[in-house]
């Protein structure tokens, strides 16, 4: 039987993955795959909380799935303007790697 | 959904994240996280939640996963794979990783309401993108508008940052 711990102990493992990968990678698009790997976790762990808060007409929460949706927007248009980010940091300094990008002016 | 299948899509979902952070080239990488977004988009319909993991696939395994490939390939990032490894830096990231979990662990441990299966539905099929359309034209409509308009402002910056400035 699978119960709603097993849920989030699956996010929690994706979510500690994601955080090893910010904090292991130094190249920056490896970092933002890491980032898209933690906010799924928190997505997974918010629809198991969906499934399992049932209202008065036994439906899940989808006040809940409302906000999944709105994650998966916001986390979309945060890929494209970081990716844009980084295109425009390899046309000045030839790297992707957080080693070489120390200043904040250059 | 069985056991054996939640089991099965956790694992693939799981072993392909940390293959993500694993591989040193982007490309295998980027493939890895696509693999893993399917398995999520798995356990999002074994939640009874149909939008939701139909959305997954077509926003991150199509949209998302073609944008990072193409930069990857744009960049032509295979320069940096044969650099060594700082195995005290990646000992004490992997350390700080997995306190993190630790700590997740022993809160859903000692969660009592999380060792409780799930309530059972009304019927076999649920309207589930009618009531989610419900909520999000209803109750939701105002942040709708807010998320149209980031949107919209993301799109105007990607184009302004990916133009290149007259000399």
């Amino acid at each position: 039987m699978i119960t709603l711990g097993d849920y989030l102990i699956v996010s929690g493992i994706l979510f500690a993955i994601g955080f090893a990968g910010v904090m292991l990678r130094r190249n920056l698009i490896i970092i933002l795959m890491s980032l898209e790997l933690m906010l799924n976790a928190a997505n997974l762990s918010l629809v198991a909380f969906s499934r399992f808060r049932v209202d008065s007409s036994g439906l899940p929460n989808y006040n809940v799935q409302v906000f999944v949706f709105f994650i998966i927007t916001v986390a979309a248009a945060e890929v494209a303007v970081g990716l844009a980010i980084f295109v425009a940091l390899y046309r000045a300094r030839q790297t992707t790697d957080v080693k070489n990008i120390s200043s904040l002016k250059f | 959904m069985s056991p054996f299948l939640f089991w099965v899509f956790a694992l693939l979902t799981l072993i392909f994240g940390a293959a993500v952070v694993i591989n040193r080239n982007p490309v295998a990488s980027a493939l890895s996280l696509v693999v893993s977004f399917l398995g999520l988009a798995a356990l999002f319909i074994s939640l009874n939640a149909y939008f939701i993991g139909i959305i997954q696939v077509l926003v991150y395994a199509g949209a998302v996963m073609v944008l990072f490939l193409f930069i990857i390939m744009l960049l032509d990032l295979r320069a940096e794979e044969g650099r060594q490894i700082n195995w005290l830096a990646s000992a004490g990231g992997l350390v700080v990783a997995l306190i993190l979990f630790g700590q997740i662990y022993s809160v859903v441990r000692h969660f009592t309401i999380a060792r409780k299966a799930f309530p059972p539905l009304p019927g076999s099929t649920i309207d589930d993108v009618r009531n989610i359309g419900a909520a999000l034209f209803g109750n939701y409509n105002l942040p709708f508008q807010i998320v149209g308009v980031l949107v919209l402002v993301a799109t105007i910056g990607v184009v302004l940052l990916s133009t290149r400035e007259p000399r």
